[in-house]
């Protein structure tokens, strides 16, 4: 077996840092297209990611440390849905509350075991096909999460857009008052669509925390959250563009690790602003657009439903 | 289900101002169930938390040094919640404004002027102020969502504060630590009371509070920022103009938002840090919501989220708890709020199940 080259390591580095933001987006993708806007991403997040490390970490199993953080991410989300759906609280203030008190949840329980090393979740064995040259390691070295993620991209095309019950979601989001009165339960399916949402959040957590990182570090999201909601909006609100997009900002994420591992001239904090001002930047060409975006985004996005309204 | 939720004309004036102190003792009430799960004596824990850090002067007047830049900025984060424009990126503006006003103080570091004080005050309401714009033409020129676009440019404040404090703003004379030259008296904020950390900078946020108080109920540009909240049609035909509340609310905002940055540096630290906020940009979002989105209740409302900070840097001290209590405890406080916020819209009528029930539009 040969040794892996700079461009194979690049390129598997790429998969790695696109892997958590597709897994989140893809997630947020099915909660928006139901009509609910959950900025809670960030924090759901590092609950997953805190939760993942501590149940992996105690239980010495980096399955249930995955199921755990998924399930960690669903209990969020469903916190997150009562207040939205059954309290009908605002969307935007809620999820702003769930990321505050995720970031300070997750910092709270996972002082005991910070900085704490553990073993990373373990890549699938292919045996054989694994050594061919550079397809070998891209395609056949990864863990379950990386397959995973890809995976939920084209099962959410397909419920979205060739199933009956990936219809009625997005009847719910275009007008949920329309579905209603066909007689769909709109507070149901929304619920089950934020809870999926959190569900993928989750496990987004757990793959920083077990696979790329892997360690727990307080607020090890870094903005993550953030922009997996950008992506959303980059993709409008199209499965398989999420991938693209969550792949284009792997690809930015280390290029700029990979600049300052060169020694380039640049101070790290600079080259560190470039996701950011990437999000910023795509953002800001998919939105000036505003007749694509409203054609995409779902139509009741962030708006409350009550049925005696 | 016998409860059933019936939507108010108008919200209740009465609720929206009780809601908020249920919201707070339902607060208190499970951050004791946690403290008895976190294995710490829950009654003990929360005299800890919520008593001992204000029960002495010194401690009172941490808690106004600690709700001064949190009242400044819910005010200014309030005018643009009211007109639906999300500014989330305060921390990235207060951040900018404490850079751009401390950098009178690195460049000039002898300065010793009575104007060095309101130059570096001026400079950091332009930072915090251009930090705002950013959103604001992103919004209005190309239909950017300002919530994402100001919370991004909160990481990239951060870094652009780390690298300067790491390189070029170091103190030469500081033996390497990243931090910059201590700021001359004649650049610092000057204290209320001597042996306490009190400074000027609270009655500067009583008169922002106060300022905002009067532009919301007394003015156009008021008038104007409360109708853009409403549906747009509506708006229109009150002759706003929607781009222009955008543009006020974030350039303002952002400006008292650096404001409260550069006052931190002047004033408590006393020096530019990598870290100069122990979040006050996101728990000021809070404060907003908690105040009733209105100066006159986001003053009681600061106090309360300083006491979030104090008590759970004191539970850290005394008891060993992690400081994450403090964001937990302000979350759930949000929450809280957020879900009581349901009795100000809607009344809840108690029914038997199987009684028919005669709604109106039945009875037409």
């Amino acid at each position: 077996m040969e040794a892996i080259t700079t461009v194979e390591l690049v390129l598997l580095t790429i998969v790695s840092a696109a892997t958590p933001l597709l897994l989140a987006a893809t997630g947020e993708l099915v909660t928006e297209k139901s009509g609910v806007l959950n900025l809670g991403v960030e924090g759901t997040m590092l609950v997953g990611a805190v939760t993942g490390f501590l149940v992996a970490y105690v239980t010495g199993s980096w399955i249930i440390g995955i199921l755990a953080a998924a399930l960690a991410g669903v209990v969020m989300s469903t916190l997150f849905a009562t207040l939205t759906l059954v309290f009908l609280a605002n969307q935007v203030a809620s999820g702003l509350a769930l990321t505050l008190f995720g970031i300070g949840l997750s910092s709270l329980i996972g002082k005991p075991v910070l900085g704490r090393p553990i073993d990373k979740i373990p890549s699938l064995d292919f045996s054989a096909v694994g050594d061919i040259p550079l397809i070998g390691p891209l395609l056949f070295s990864h863990d379950i999460l990386i397959y995973f993620s890809i995976a939920m991209v084209f099962a959410v095309h397909w419920f979205l857009y060739h199933t009956k019950s990936g219809l009625v979601l997005r009847a719910v989001g275009e007008s949920h008052v329309a579905a209603h009165s066909i007689g769909y339960p709109v507070i149901r399916i929304r619920f089950l669509a934020t809870m999926f949402g959190g569900l993928m959040s989750g496990l987004a957590g757990a793959f920083l925390s077990l696979s790329y990182t892997p360690m727990w570090v307080e607020n090890m999201t870094a903005g993550r959250g953030w922009i997996a909601l950008a992506l959303v909006v980059f993709a409008t609100w199209k499965p398989i563009l999420v991938l693209v997009g969550a792949y284009l900002f792997g690809a930015v994420t280390i290029f700029q690790l990979h600049l300052q591992g060169f020694g380039v001239q640049i101070p790290g904090q600079i080259l560190s602003m470039l996701p950011y001002l990437v999000t910023i930047l795509v953002l800001v060409i998919i939105s000036r657009d505003a007749v694509r975006v409203k054609l995409n985004a779902p139509a009741c996005i962030g708006q409350i439903f009550h049925r005696n309204n | 289900m016998p409860i059933k939720l019936v939507a108010r004309a108008t919200h209740s004036t009465l609720m929206m101002w009780i809601t908020p102190l249920i919201a707070l003792a339902l607060s208190l009430i499970l951050g004791g169930i946690l403290f008895q799960v976190l294995g710490y004596p829950p009654l003990k824990t929360l005299y800890a938390y919520f008593i001992s850090p204000i029960s002495d002067s010194y401690g009172l007047s941490e808690l106004f040094v600690k709700a001064s830049p949190l009242a400044m900025i819910a005010t200014g984060l309030a005018l643009g919640f009211r007109a639906n424009v999300w500014n989330i990126g305060a921390e990235g503006q207060l951040t900018l404004g404490a850079i751009t006003g401390s950098a009178l103080v690195i460049y000039s570091p002898e300065i010793d002027h009575f104007l060095a004080l309101p130059a570096i005050l001026v400079l950091g309401i332009l930072g915090g102020a251009a930090w705002g714009a950013i959103p604001a033409i992103l919004k209005t020129r190309f239909n950017t969502n300002e919530i994402l676009s100001s919370l991004m440019l909160v990481y990239v404040a951060g870094l652009l504060l780390s690298v300067l404090i790491h390189g070029p703003w170091r103190d030469p004379a500081g033996f390497g630590f990243p931090e910059s030259v201590d700021f001359p008296s004649a650049a610092v904020v000057p204290q209320l009371v001597t042996g306490t950390r009190l400074h000027a900078g609270t009655i500067l946020a009583l008169l922002i509070a106060a300022t905002g108080w009067v532009l919301l109920s007394k003015t156009w540009i008021g008038f104007q920022v409360k109708i853009a909240g409403q549906p747009i049609k509506a708006a229109r035909y009150a002759g706003v103009h929607r781009n222009r509340v955008v543009w006020w609310t974030l350039v303002g905002c952002g400006g008292v938002a650096g404001l409260a940055g550069i006052i931190e540096v002047a004033g408590p630290i006393g020096q530019l840090q990598p870290f100069i906020s122990p979040g006050y940009g996101f728990a000021a979002i809070i404060v907003a919501f908690l105040g009733r989105l209105h100066p006159a209740g986001i003053i009681p409302a600061s106090l309360v989220l300083a006491l979030s900070y104090l008590g759970g840097e004191s539970v850290q001290i005394k008891l060993a708890l992690p400081i994450g209590m403090t964001g937990v405890f302000q979350g759930m406080l949000l929450f809280f709020l957020l879900a009581c916020d349901l009795l100000v819209h809607y009344r809840l009528e108690f029914r038997r199940a199987n009684k028919p029930i005669v709604t109106a539009s039945q009875e037409q």
